[in-house]
């Protein structure tokens, strides 16, 4: 522009509350995709098909308990059993595979971008509701502790600990294979395959953990490596309480370089068209 | 308001616009007409940033569209083809949502929501979710979304498409009225919806520009190799040689309907030769039933240049 533009009202506007606006959009889109959630079918099965398994899980692992002498808390037994990994791999796909694949299907993504908001703010709405969407299935299960520990009386089952470790990691965890499912939703508008995509990565991620439990013959390095990956040895760990910081470094870094790929693959829509 | 300067934009190397040029000043309401995969909904989502151009550069109020698409946003009303929308939010609940993604100071947000609720007639469905709104009042919500922040510029791809001749008259009355302090730039195959509401027209057809003038002087254009249309019954004569006699008349198609022969003449520009005839049917006394002077639409304008042949 000219140094002889005489400033409108309007950019006048944008100018006082650029900063306040860039937050407005931002809680606009992500109060809007949040909400979303609630409007589709599959936040209802998603729900209810969570809370099935972990209450499933929770009543095997007290009778389990109930019967002999075990050395872990019960925090530690419900994260560690079979239900919930299996529970655990599923949702993530069924969370964000609807993200961007919808809007490219329905065509919502042009009145989208065509007004004034920012691919990383698009992005990081999307990813943001995801992760207020899974911390959401998380609530009732909290409560199961609390009222165990309430009717037993028992300390054990209730360690601060145990409690803050395997929720942390959840959400750690949750980030990580949610930023996944963000760039398998943005590669297609098909939902159907950016479920499958998602699905495939996080189970093959899941199953890299634990090649270093069936391949003993290999070198350390290559085991130190994989550990990294093991989601199943983390949340062992951090659901006794100890807290390493190693994976919440690994897993906070790959969730960012997920959601950098994301907005790229998101910017590369422009030149695909 | 709009400045293009060669705008070309390529699909897998298949041009779908070719080095376009045009302006459109503010106060304009510019109709841009063609036909089908003509390239109008490409130069569209150009304008509004969905996509860049190959080549070439488009402004909007001064804004690179591609280099600071977020102010050129911000200047724009944008109304894609058929109007896609979130089927499961509520009218007003869209609407406060879009506001606040297009920056509306949030004091201001419920006078626009409301206002522009008001102008396009949404009031009675302003609960009811989108999803179960029939498609005329889907096209409102897309325009009142395209009005909220009150942009300088609106561009409204296919507005009227869909929607049922009360809808369309209704849609293009709020245009017009939009006009008056908006610049416009819409899209259409309708050919009378450019003739009523337009100031200027392009027409474009395979990713050219055709043509790019008033709907009148186009039609001027093509009024001047307009015709005349003569229905006689003319006995025994050879209508058709008596009238090539007359001078101004370039060529005459002769069919009958019964007694009665029409007789379709094609003139040179400029000249009126019905008193000729009216002179030659009394001669001859022939007995005439239509003399007319057949008015050129905007049809024959557009047909004439996208489909040469067929004229």
């Amino acid at each position: 522009m000219s140094s002889s533009h005489i400033p409108t009202q309007f950019e006048i506007d944008v100018i006082a509350d650029l900063d306040l606006k860039v937050m407005r959009k931002f809680y606009a889109l992500l109060s809007r995709e949040v909400r979303s959630y609630f409007h589709s079918p599959i936040a209802y099965i998603v729900l209810i098909f969570f809370l099935l398994i972990s209450g499933v899980d929770f009543y095997f692992q007290i009778s389990f308990m109930n019967q002999r002498q075990v050395q872990y808390t019960v925090q530690e037994a419900f994260f560690n059993s079979v239900f919930f990994w299996f529970a655990f791999v599923l949702i993530f796909p069924l969370i964000t595979m609807r993200l961007f694949a919808e809007e490219f299907k329905l065509g919502t993504i042009e009145p989208l971008m065509t007004a004034p908001v920012r691919d990383w703010q698009v992005v990081l709405s999307k990813f943001f509701g995801a992760l207020i969407f899974y911390l959401i299935l998380w609530v009732p299960p909290a409560f199961y502790f609390i009222i165990f520990q309430q009717i037993t009386g028992q300390a054990a089952a209730h360690s601060a600990g145990a409690y803050s470790g395997s929720y942390l990691m959840l959400l750690l965890l949750g980030m990580f294979y949610l930023s996944i499912g963000c760039l398998a939703s943005v590669l297609t508008r098909n939902q159907i395959i950016a479920a499958i995509i998602s699905f495939c990565a996080i189970t093959l991620l899941f199953f890299l953990g634990l090649v270093q439990f069936i391949l003993l013959d290999v070198s350390s390095a290559t085991r130190d490596l994989l550990g990294y990956f093991s989601a199943i040895e983390h949340m062992g760990t951090f659901s006794r309480g100890i807290i390493d910081t190693r994976p919440i470094v690994f897993y906070l870094s790959m969730t960012i370089v997920m959601l950098a790929l994301t907005c790229q693959a998101f910017q590369s829509r422009k030149w695909r068209l | 308001m709009i400045k293009v300067e060669n705008l070309t934009k390529r699909y897998a190397g298949q041009p779908a616009i070719q080095n376009l040029d045009f302006e459109v000043g503010k106060g304009e309401i510019m109709g841009f007409l063609g036909p089908n995969g003509a390239g109008k909904t490409t130069t569209m989502r150009i304008l509004a940033s969905f996509m860049p151009p190959t080549s070439g550069r488009a402004t909007i109020a001064g804004f690179d569209v591609f280099e600071q698409s977020l102010q050129a946003r911000a200047h724009l009303g944008y109304m894609p083809e058929h109007v896609p929308l979130y089927a499961d939010m509520r009218v007003t609940e869209y609407l406060d949502y879009r506001a606040a993604l297009k920056g509306v100071p949030h004091r201001r947000v419920a006078e626009r929501v409301g206002d522009v609720r008001e102008l396009c007639g949404l009031k009675e469905v302003e609960k009811k979710l989108i999803g179960t709104l029939s498609k005329g009042y889907r096209q409102r919500v897309g325009l009142a979304d395209a009005l909220l922040h009150e942009p300088d510029l609106l561009i409204l791809d296919e507005p009227t498409i869909g929607l049922d001749p009360n809808q369309i008259r209704q849609v293009r009355e709020l245009i017009k009225n939009l006009g008056k302090q908006h610049t416009i730039l819409l899209s259409t195959h309708i050919l009378p919806e450019v003739e009523m509401t337009c100031s200027r027209v392009i027409i474009i057809h395979k990713g050219r520009i055709e043509a790019c003038d008033t709907p009148e002087n186009l039609l001027g254009r093509i009024r001047q190799a307009g015709g005349v249309v003569l229905e006689a019954k003319v006995g025994l004569d050879n209508g058709t040689e008596e009238l090539k006699k007359i001078s101004g008349v370039r060529n005459v198609i002769e069919d009958a309907d019964g007694d009665w022969k029409i007789f379709s003449l094609r003139v040179e520009s400029g000249a009126d030769v019905r008193e000729e005839i009216f002179r030659l049917a009394t001669a001859r006394h022939w007995i005439v039933r239509e003399l007319t002077q057949r008015r050129a639409t905007l049809e024959d304008v557009f047909v004439e240049l996208t489909h040469p042949d067929a004229v």
